[in-house]
């Protein structure tokens, strides 16, 4: 089998809804050992495990907690990024339905070790579910003296609360969620100064990803250095995969790094399903690469993610059979991007409506020679030009696309009845 | 005391608690939306200027400005749901109930919405009715869905 159940061990295996079904599966045992270490030997340990951020950039968790650590203020905040909006994820909204304890320990640990004395779990609005679980957890936690001003009797005070989303696709970037938590639109600030220094309500702010939080409890309980021998080394430990699209077994898998796409999209997924053949995979979900079937025996890690020039790292898997048309998958994604464009910067602002004005020439069978080029130069501007990452990575599908898929694209040229119009 | 005032007066009065604030007001809304006296008040309470609270509201896709259907219904047509036939899905529930996205039907029992990804990928084509959601959807299966609102409509 190639799944490794470290984060997910409990899931299915416990009720939710209650905390007494966590606590006696293991919940909550973890923390009771970190608060007798100091905080410095906590973020040591979270460093030998050589984590890397889980919601898809890949960034050093010990860095991150280390410059939190550091900051002289009295008031810290650590934050849960929920807000997983990227179509085709859906692996936090596992964990959160799961095994919430096992997220408000992680939080918790990371608490303990910056110094923070309150969190937030900001969980987009249209998880209803998770929201109602995660507040429920934190009812319990208080209940049970795992939260508030004496966790578990100790000096040590943390205390937390759920916020809302309110259904905005941006406010998975670190600066708008914080925004959005303050009560405001979730407009992104320029960095730096970045959020450990001054983050929430300008006070410095420690923020991960659910899967980050969650794998926390499980380095502390293993080791530093046991978990780092777990998937490969530079990217270590498990990754949360999201499976869906044309494939037969859909949903949420936990395999150690290291692993290829095509073992996870065969065993894992038991293949194609109505008879039809993988024809493309998207990674990391609507913002990622289009890759073709010959690229999926690359391996899942962050080295092969950072290729794409893209934010892919959150473990989306996105199949698509030989019965899918390229140009109206592109569209789509395309059309997407265009709504959730914040519209405040020209390159994705007009960009969208640039790139949707050439795919209808392809997907109407108008294209000529010259709307390749206008494709690839406007998809090209607005992923180097655009103010932020949704701009950035919006045009990722069609940059790969034309590079993978090009004979697609000429065949479409070929059949088309282009009518060159002088301009 | 209205609705609304005795709705914001549960919650903190500080600033950040705006979006909670209007998410729980248009909740217990029947129309599903945010009044302009609504968010009066909501801005009053928090010693806010009204602008402050409809730039908000604007931002956020979640809230609506105009009265909406008893059943606000969304549709997903993301990437996961899209190759797996969402498209028939939106023209089973347009030809079904005669409107468009963004549009209410004549007896105001629904409204039509796209939305973003509900994260039920797995389950593919995803809908959701208020805060009830239908999964692994086929035109069929939506057909005998809004003939059961419908039926329970009518008897009431």
């Amino acid at each position: 089998m190639i799944t490794q159940k470290l984060i997910t061990k409990r899931c299915g295996a416990i009720d939710p809804h209650n905390i007494d079904s966590s606590i006696q599966a293991g919940a909550y045992s973890i923390l009771a050992k970190v608060l007798d270490k100091t905080p410095l030997s906590v973020i040591e340990e979270i460093k030998k495990s050589k984590i890397r951020g889980r919601g898809g950039a890949g960034f050093p968790a010990h860095v991150k907690m280390m410059g939190l650590y550091q900051e002289q203020s009295p008031q810290k905040y650590v934050v849960c990024n929920a807000d997983e909006g990227e179509p085709g994820n859906f692996k936090d909204r596992y964990l959160m339905e799961k095994d919430p304890h096992q997220i408000l320990e992680g939080m918790l640990i990371a608490a303990y070790a910056t110094g923070a004395t309150k969190g937030y779990v900001y969980i987009r609005g249209e998880y209803q579910e998770s929201i109602q679980i995660m507040k429920n957890a934190i009812v319990q936690a208080y209940e049970k003296g795992f939260l508030g001003q004496h966790v578990l009797g100790r000096s040590f005070a943390f205390d937390l609360e759920v916020r809302s989303g309110a259904g905005s696709y941006v406010c998975g970037e670190e600066f708008s969620l914080l925004e959005s938590i303050e009560g405001k639109a979730g407009r992104t600030r320029v960095k730096p100064p970045f959020p450990t220094s001054k983050g929430l309500f300008m006070k410095p702010t420690l923020i991960n990803n659910v899967e980050t939080f969650a794998n926390y409890p499980v380095i502390m309980d293993l080791s530093g250095a046991k978990y780092a021998e777990i998937g490969t080394p530079t990217s270590t430990g498990t990754k949360l995969i999201s499976l869906s699209g044309n494939i037969r077994n859909k949903g949420v898998f936990e395999v150690p790094f290291g692993v290829p796409f095509r073992q996870i999209i065969d065993e894992l997924g038991g293949g194609i399903p109505n008879g039809r053949s993988l024809k493309m995979v998207q990674l990391g979900g609507v913002c990622g690469p289009i890759i073709p079937e010959y690229l999926i025996d690359m391996i899942v890690d962050y080295e092969r993610f950072e290729v794409f020039e893209s934010k892919t790292g959150a473990g989306a898997i996105i199949v698509i059979d030989d019965h899918q048309d390229l140009f109206s998958i592109l569209e789509n994604i395309s059309d997407f991007f265009a709504h959730e464009s914040c519209g405040k910067c020209t390159p994705c602002r007009e960009g969208h409506a640039q790139i949707k004005k050439t795919l209808n020439q392809f997907i109407h069978f108008k294209a000529c020679e010259k709307d390749l080029a206008s494709l690839e130069s406007q998809a090209r501007i607005m992923h180097q030009t655009s103010l932020c990452g949704l701009g950035q990575s919006a045009p990722t599908s069609i940059i790969s696309a034309l590079y993978f898929f090009r004979n697609t694209f000429f065949d479409r040229i070929n059949a088309s009845n282009c009518q060159e119009v002088s301009s | 005391m209205n609705q609304t005032a005795s709705i914001v007066q549960r919650f903190p009065k500080t600033e950040d608690y705006l979006i909670e604030i209007l998410l729980e007001v248009q909740k217990n809304n029947p129309l599903h939306y945010l009044s302009e006296a609504d968010m009066h008040t909501v801005a009053t309470y928090l010693n806010l200027p009204d602008s402050r609270v409809s730039g908000v509201v604007d931002f956020y896709s979640f809230f609506s400005t105009k009265p909406r259907g008893k059943y606000v219904i969304q549709v997903c047509n993301n990437v996961p749901c899209f190759i797996n036939h969402s498209g028939a899905i939106i023209d089973t529930l347009r030809q079904l109930l005669g409107i468009s996205f963004h549009e209410t039907t004549q007896d105001g029992l629904f409204t039509l919405e796209p939305t973003s990804c509900l994260g039920h990928c797995d389950e593919a084509p995803v809908i959701r009715i208020n805060d009830d959601l239908y999964t692994g959807l086929d035109p069929e299966k939506v057909t005998r869905i809004i003939t059961d609102y419908r039926d329970r409509e009518g008897k009431k």
